[in-house]
């Protein structure tokens, strides 16, 4: 069984910006807890003829030329925000940065 | 004990915005400035169902940096996220490199008063920068500006080998003056193009072990930069002389007051849980583009003072001097290719150019004027026009009107040196006449009493004499 504390849980969820219950941090432990152990098959694999890869795929080197295209138009970019003003995306006050 | 027994250990991460024409990831302009999220796109907005393109210049300049830098150039690299919450990181984390960076194990040499230092370089990096919060005073919220989000940065990372505050401006100057050579960043720090992370211990002398360090981030100015060693390096030893603890923290560094302030509320915020980016491919380079772009490199500045030493025979303070920076450097260049005097425009740039720099609190690459003017105004000077203390005027002069002509400037306030052998004559008589103790003391063998008699006659024409002629008449009267 992989080992997961309750203390880790929490300081995930903190860091996720989530405020769980006990109960629901109860739950989230066994559900790692079995979820990791599950993924731990993965190390049982015998991987000695396989080289060590990079990426999660076999695909290199996708560049893109370094030249401007403008996106039309801020209103677009800007509709769907709860609140804007100035051009700029409103959002609660934003204090000692 | 006190402040010598201990020693000052810093390190720095230096973020330089590159001057791409375009983001990291999307084909956005990179420019800065422009309206509110006028350089923006749902790419670098973060709309969902959107993928980031790597832009192949920024893994360019990166390498050139690398390469500049004696750094190792990764052949297979990646991308990473950075995971953390602001609200002007719209993706809420940052593409960046953790374990493979694109450059590392290299080093700078830099000037000490002990001669020079080899500083090391951990690692060079490419990531892409976040946007602006903009404030108002009524109390209306905070406003997102978006342009500057995947804006491309590299972060260079030096090991901890700076052990001073003049040992970090000098670290600084010569990266900045490299990353200007090689073309990748205009590194102006009054925008934010140039910034540093500064990481600061101290230790007993002798020590082997570190002392805990604490970090100060986003710094771009070279003075606050000193002035923030000087105050956290004495807070941290009267720490320690009080028998406390150095608590390893991100603090805040105040403009107004010159202190430093601990930031409890961001304690535990610095777990990152970095993982690649699937969304972007792996980055593999062969040695042929790594030997290209090698190849490609400019001139960079230890070869341009090498060449100054030999070329031109500048004394070493004054190669060093004006390959601090490429503007400065780029300015002398085109200074001597009219004036033909290396000797006067490295001179007129390390006293006169770099004072009024300094009571401007500017930077070399704020200077309005070009090499032109100075290769003018040395040109004066050489021929006898204006004096050299006239010419600190005409600098001046041109710091307010980088558009007018020395020439023009020195006409148009009738700066011109007097050379009339005749009209000196006349200063020359005046002022013996008015000191007869100084012609005295100068016939019994005071030379001293010739310097202040010139000073005089210098007072009275407004520096306007040509001080060659002026000795030579004054020497001659004293000599009848
Ligand atoms: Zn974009």
């Amino acid at each position: 069984m992989a080992d997961i504390t309750k203390n880790e849980i929490m300081h995930i969820a903190k860091l996720a910006m989530l405020n769980l219950t006990d109960t629901e941090i109860e739950g989230y432990t066994k559900d790692m807890q079995e979820i990791l152990a599950y993924a731990e098959m993965i190390n049982n694999l015998d991987t000695s003829d396989i080289d060590e890869t990079i990426g999660a795929t076999k695909q290199k080197n996708k560049f893109r030329k370094d030249e401007v295209i403008e996106f039309q138009t801020r209103d677009n970019l800007l509709q769907n925000a709860p609140s804007q003003a100035e051009g700029m995306f409103r959002i609660p006050k934003v204090i000692n940065t | 004990m006190s402040k010598q027994d201990y020693e000052i250990v810093i390190g720095l991460e230096v973020h330089c915005e590159l001057s791409t024409k375009t983001k990291i990831f999307c084909s956005c302009s990179a420019e800065f400035g422009g309206e509110p999220n006028t350089h923006c796109c749902p790419i670098c907005m973060a709309m969902p169902g959107t993928l980031p393109v790597l832009n192949e210049k920024v893994v360019e300049y990166a390498v050139k940096a690398g390469l500049a830098t004696n750094c190792k150039i990764a052949q297979n690299s990646k991308n990473d996220r950075k995971n953390y919450f602001y609200p002007d990181l719209p993706k809420s984390y940052q593409i960046s490199q953790f374990d493979i960076p694109l450059c590392y194990d290299g080093y700078i040499n830099i000037e000490t008063e002990e001669g020079e230092k080899k500083i090391r370089l951990e690692r060079i990096h490419i990531e892409e920068d976040a946007g602006k919060l903009n404030h108002d005073d009524y109390g209306r919220g905070s406003f997102v500006d978006l342009n500057r989000a995947g804006v491309p940065l590299i972060e260079c990372v030096s090991k901890p080998d700076l052990r001073s505050k003049e040992e970090v401006d000098s670290y600084l100057r010569k990266i900045k003056s490299i990353f200007e050579y090689i073309g990748i960043s205009d590194c102006k720090m009054q925008e934010g193009s140039l910034r540093a992370d500064v990481n600061v211990s101290v230790r007993k002398k002798g020590a082997t072990e570190f002392g805990t360090r604490t970090e100060m981030k986003n710094m771009n100015s070279f003075r606050n930069i000193s002035r923030l060693i000087e105050y956290e390096t004495n807070r941290q030893i009267e720490v320690l002389e009080e028998g406390g603890e150095i608590i390893q923290e991100t603090r805040r560094w105040d403009d107004i007051s010159g202190k430093t302030f601990s930031m409890r509320d961001k304690e535990d915020a610095e777990d990152y849980r970095y993982f690649p980016d699937p969304d972007l491919v792996a980055i593999q380079l062969s040695d042929e583009y790594i030997e290209k772009i090698r190849n490609a490199l400019p001139e960079l500045p230890e070869s341009r003072k090498k060449r100054y030493l030999e070329e031109y025979q500048l004394i070493p303070k004054a190669a060093n001097f004006v390959t601090s920076s490429k503007y400065y450097s780029d300015m002398f260049e085109e200074a001597i290719k009219i004036c033909q005097n290396p000797k006067t425009a490295s001179n007129l740039m390390m006293s006169e150019i770099a004072r009024i720099l300094n009571e401007r609190e500017e930077e070399p690459e704020q200077i309005p004027f070009t090499g032109r003017e100075l290769g003018e105004l040395v040109q004066l000077i050489d021929k006898g026009t204006i004096s050299s203390s006239i010419s600190k005027k005409v600098l001046e002069e041109l710091f307010e009107n980088p558009k007018s002509a020395p020439s023009k400037i020195i006409e148009e306030k009738g700066w011109v040196q007097i050379s009339d052998e005749g009209a000196i004559q006349e200063v020359v008589n005046k002022i013996l006449q008015a000191n007869p103790q100084s012609i005295a003391d100068y016939r019994a063998g005071k030379d001293r009493a010739l310097g202040f008699l010139v000073g005089q006659a210098m007072k009275e024409t407004k520096g306007k004499a040509n001080p060659q002629l002026l000795n030579k008449l004054f020497i001659e009267e004293l000599k009848k």
